[in-house]
């Protein structure tokens, strides 16, 4: 086993969070499958880190988890707001930007 | 030509002779309604003034040597090559054209005073004039064909305000109209005449022009010399361009005396006459001058006999004067002087002529219909005596102005020689037979015969303001022919423009000649007097006659010929560039536009506003991208 | 992919240069040998991540989702305290499952059970494709960084955050000493980062009620009357033996009143009051004739027979 073994679970999951992003509608659900792939990423960054032997990688993955958190706090609001004027959390709901 | 003597007394203020009445022009059109009670009285002054001191300079000039002087006042345009300065040239010719301006000028305003009296827009006809005035002189006085053009135009302007004076008639609006875009097919040949000069010379000025115009091709001089014909058809109404001048007759009968029959519509002689170095290069232009002074005088006479309209009679009778003119000036050096001095006693007796037929509209209420005339004599002694005098003055009744210089172009066309002097003189003579025939059917129509005025119409002589220089201008018609031919030889003062006239090898001996035309003259009287005067004058005028009859009274289709060569193909011409503005221009674009908007707006159907479709689009991206870097690092 | 190996060994070299040659020069060349225990760990938990995505992704039920993401997370952060970053690997657990997820749950409780899914999918192909871009997705990237990183020397932490006690710092360290170094203005600016959200957040979900425009009571009570039930709604626990809001509210003939069902909660039977009392007596309007302590009754007691209208989710 090498530390290629993580990062291939990372991409499996960045993937998985990907795919997700396209099939699921509830846009909570959505925000949940952008968490995984930031995990993922967060996974790569310490896999390197580890590898090339310096803690820069554990730095940004731990401001890609503060952002993340920031981009939450946002984003649920945001489907708050959206979910009291429409009674939805549908993302397919939203669609009134279009031709 | 230009004196190398020094300009000095008079003649260096001479360009007061344009300015006064320019201010004049000026003052009462910017002055408003505070000039309404004087500003007729001002604007007579100035042109009175400005007669005085034309007198006073030709005066001074006949003492000069070469009778000329040049006066450089200003440099007008100097750009590049072009370099035009603004100067007056006074030298017999232009004096003899500025006397007759300024004097012919006074003596209309000072009618003008009693004819427009009752007029609302009184202030603005005498600006009006005032501004012709002073457009004319700079024609006649200017030192270059620019200042030529530049009192062209002016006049041109003054013309089409005057002959729309009573802009709210649709007729004169729309014969202001027609004036206005005739004369501007002949400023269009009169400006690429210029233009060609300038191409050639580099020069435009009248010494510049006539000094090299020698050393140009034959072809480019026959260029000028038609393309100033063109110009000086538009402006003096000769073929194919006199269907402006009898509408013109819509303005005021002093603007028809001043304008259209004393001045203005012999600018196109002038023009000729200062260009005789250039048509001294080209007989082929100065031959189409002949043809077109022939045909006119012919047209103008024909038509002349058919009108009822007392004005437009007159009117034809000028293009047809105006047509003896440019044949004049056509036959070349023999026939300068005689044209010039047929233009001066037409001046005279024609002004007199109109004037006198404004003296019959004021007294029978505007109207112009002759056969609603008739028996005016008794009522109008002034008038009638006058009108007389100027209608035996133009037929050309032995020892009156007419009989002297008419005489003179129809020796001049005999002396031609060989067969188109026998036509040219033919046609001279037979011109002058109508003449006699059409102005004695209006004589008889207006004067004589029984009354057949309209009910309630009360003739009246004119006031004296009126009649003044109607008697003023008679004895010009009486006394200037004899005067110009043979007390003061205009010929011989005209001698440092045209040179030393030829010694004419006269074909045909000059008695016979005035017998003959003479007795042409009372053929026509005579067969006036068979057709109209011995019988009753019926008050309409008959339908059934003959077709050449009608085709006079139509002016020789004059209109129908430039309605189908002109007007309907320009209708169609601008149909179809319509046609291919919508179509074809706007098409492109409208297309072009179409077809983006068209294109954007089905691409825009994939902007579905479902986020995961876009989301998926970007996935398919990263999957691009990352095959790309695959394919790229393994290869 | 030697390049990629050559850089990775030039990279070590200058990390062992800025740690002033102490130790293990052996590593540069050989790098860490991952362990047994590492590699037990990770065939474990890395299908328990897998099958928490995948269960994120697949289960209707957001609830359900956020609970299977954190499995994912968990494992996530156990793999982070494996691969030498104990600090991130308690931060993972603390921020994400005790914070971010918690956050989660509680906007889907505040939503409400309407936010689950429908199973049918509105975008045309849309599943499908995203599968196999998905697949394509994976295969590419999983094979390139495999390709890229299989010869890849593995340096290690122990230089740099060394071990507890010894000379170098501890993980802590280690990343204090960066965060407040290099990357100090980009640490200030997440600060501002973080307080532009929270003020965000408290825009976007405020709500502003300007004084005077509320209805007056009269308008309410004239609105109230023009829909088809004017009369108040029932409250839970009506003539039941519980207050709870579970407990639907009870119509006179004693079945359940379906307007007092609370949304988003299932209705509980509850049991019936005890008829202690005589029939004369309960006509008297004295329900609670059977004494306070059988009043109280349980919830999710001995159910009578189906719950008519459960299924339903009772939307007012």
């Amino acid at each position: 086993m090498t530390i290629t073994n993580y990062l291939v679970l990372a991409a499996i999951l960045f993937t998985i969070g990907a795919v997700g992003v396209l099939v699921r509608r509830n846009a909570i659900v959505v925000f949940m499958c952008i968490e995984l792939m930031l995990n993922s990423v967060n996974l790569t960054l310490i896999t390197f880190a580890r590898a090339s032997g310096t803690v820069e990688g554990q730095v940004i993955a731990l401001f890609v988890m503060v952002v993340a958190a920031a981009e939450v706090v946002v984003g649920l609001a945001i489907i708050m707001a959206i979910y009291r004027t429409r009674r939805s959390a549908s993302v397919d709901d939203v669609n009134l930007l279009k031709y | 030509m230009p004196a190398s003597v020094p300009v000095d007394g008079l003649l260096s203020v001479a360009w007061l002779v344009i300015a006064l009445p320019l201010a004049g022009a000026a003052l009462l059109l910017l002055g408003g309604r505070r000039t309404d009670r004087w500003g007729h009285l001002l604007a007579t002054g100035t042109v009175v003034a400005a007669f005085v001191l034309a007198v006073a300079s030709t005066l001074q000039l006949s003492g000069r040597p070469g009778h000329a002087a040049s006066i450089d006042l200003f440099t007008f345009i100097r750009t590049g090559g072009l370099d035009v300065s603004a100067g007056l040239l006074i030298d017999p010719l232009s004096a003899v054209f500025m006397l007759l301006i300024t004097g012919v000028g006074a003596l209309i305003h000072v009618y003008s005073i009693g004819y427009m009296a009752h007029d609302s827009g009184r202030r603005r006809f005498f600006a009006y004039l005032n501004l012709f005035v002073a457009a004319m002189l700079l024609l006649v006085l200017g030192n270059s064909y620019v200042a030529l053009y530049v009192g062209w135009e002016g006049v041109g302007l003054a013309s089409y305000l005057l002959i729309a004076f009573w802009y709210t008639r649709p007729a004169a609006a729309t014969a202001a109209k027609k004036a206005f875009l005739m004369n501007r097919i002949g400023d269009v040949g009169l400006a690429l005449a210029i233009f060609l000069m300038f191409a050639q010379l580099g020069t435009t000025s009248y010494a510049g022009v006539f000094g090299e115009v020698g050393l140009l091709a034959g072809g480019t001089v026959t260029a000028i010399g038609l393309l100033l014909l063109l110009g000086a058809c538009g402006k003096s109404g000769q073929f194919p361009l006199q269907a402006w001048l009898p509408d013109a007759m819509e303005g005021p009968t002093p603007v028809s005396a001043l304008i259209h029959a004393a001045t203005m519509v012999t600018a196109g002689v002038y023009l000729i006459a200062r260009s005789a170095p250039v048509y001294d290069e080209t007989p082929t232009a100065r031959t189409v001058v002949l043809a077109v002074g022939a045909v006119t005088l012919l047209i103008g006479a024909i038509v002349g006999c058919a009108y009822d309209d007392i004005k437009k009679v007159l009117a034809y009778s000028t293009v047809s004067q105006i047509g003896y003119m440019f044949l004049a000036v056509g036959l070349g050096p023999v026939g300068y002087a005689a044209g010039i001095a047929h233009l001066l006693t037409h001046g005279f007796f024609k002004a007199g002529l109109f004037l006198g037929a404004g003296s019959v509209m004021h007294a029978m209420d505007d109207q112009v219909d002759m056969r609603r005339f008739g028996g005016l004599a008794k009522r109008l002694p002034v008038t009638f005596v006058t009108f007389g005098l100027g209608y035996l003055a133009l037929i050309g009744f032995p020892f009156l102005s007419g009989y002297w210089t008419k005489d003179a172009i129809i020796e001049a066309a005999l002396d031609r020689g060989g067969w188109s002097g026998w036509v040219l003189g033919g046609v001279a003579v037979l011109g002058a037979g109508l003449t006699a025939f059409y102005m004695t059917r209006l004589m008889l129509m207006t004067f004589f015969g029984k009354a057949r005025w309209t009910p309630g119409v009360h003739p009246h002589e004119s006031p004296p303001s009126m009649t003044a220089p109607m008697v003023v201008l008679a004895v010009g018609s009486v006394a200037a022919g004899f005067l110009l031919v043979q007390v003061f030889p205009l010929a011989e003062w005209l001698e440092p423009v045209f040179g030393e006239p030829a010694e004419a090898a006269h074909v045909v001996a000059p008695a016979v000649v005035g017998i003959v035309v003479t007795a042409v003259m009372t053929v026509g009287v005579l067969a006036a007097w068979l057709f109209v005067g011995r019988r009753e004058v019926p008050t309409t005028a008959p339908v059934r006659v003959s077709p050449v009859v009608t085709a006079a009274r139509r002016a020789l289709y004059a209109d129908t010929v430039n309605e189908a060569l002109v007007m309907r193909p320009g209708i169609w011409l601008t149909r179809a560039l319509v046609w291919l503005d919508n179509r074809g221009v706007d098409g492109v674009v409208n297309g072009a536009a179409a077809a983006l908007g068209g294109s954007s707006s089905r691409l825009g159907r994939a902007q579905t506003g479902f986020v995961r479709s876009y989301a998926l689009g970007m996935l398919g991206g990263a999957v691009l991208v990352a095959g790309a870097l695959v394919a790229v690092t393994t290869a | 992919m030697s390049g990629t190996g050559m850089s990775g060994t030039a990279m070590s070299g200058t990390a062992m240069s800025e740690t002033a040659m102490t130790a293990l020069a052996a590593a540069a060349d050989t790098g860490v040998v991952i362990g047994t225990g590492e590699t037990i760990v990770f065939w474990v938990l890395g299908p328990v991540a897998l099958a928490g995505a995948l269960g994120m992704v697949l289960s209707r039920n957001a609830v359900h989702s956020a609970l299977w993401l954190v499995l994912t997370m968990l494992s996530l952060g156990v793999f982070y305290v494996v691969q030498e970053a104990p600090f991130l690997g308690a931060a993972q657990i603390i921020v994400y499952t005790g914070a971010i997820m918690i956050l989660f749950l509680f906007v889907l409780m505040l939503v409400g059970r309407e936010s689950s899914d429908s199973v049918v999918e509105t975008l045309r192909g849309q599943r499908v494709a995203a599968i196999v871009l998905g697949i394509g997705f994976a295969g590419l990237v999983g094979a390139g960084i495999a390709r890229a990183t299989e010869d890849l020397p593995v340096a290690g932490l122990a230089a740099v955050q060394g071990t507890e006690g010894g000379a170098a710092a501890g993980n802590v360290e280690a990343i204090a000493g960066v965060l407040y170094g290099r990357f100090v203005l980009a640490f200030e600016v997440t600060g501002a980062l973080l307080i532009v959200a929270a003020v965000g957040a408290l825009l976007l979900t405020h709500t502003e009620r300007e004084p005077g425009v509320g209805r007056s009571q009269k308008e309410r009570s004239r609105a109230r009357f023009l829909t088809d039930r004017p009369q108040t709604l029932p409250g839970p626990g009506v003539y039941a033996r519980a207050n709870s809001v579970a407990a639907p509210g009870r119509l006179p003939d004693g079945g359940l009143a379906p307007s007092s069902f609370a949304t988003g909660i299932e209705p509980q039977r509850v049991d019936e009051l005890p008829r202690t009392g005589s029939a004369g007596a309960e006509r008297e309007g004295l329900p609670h004739a059977g004494g306070t302590d059988a009043a109280l009754g349980t919830i999710g007691g001995a159910t009578t027979g189906p719950v008519p209208g459960s299924g339903e989710g009772a939307p007012r």
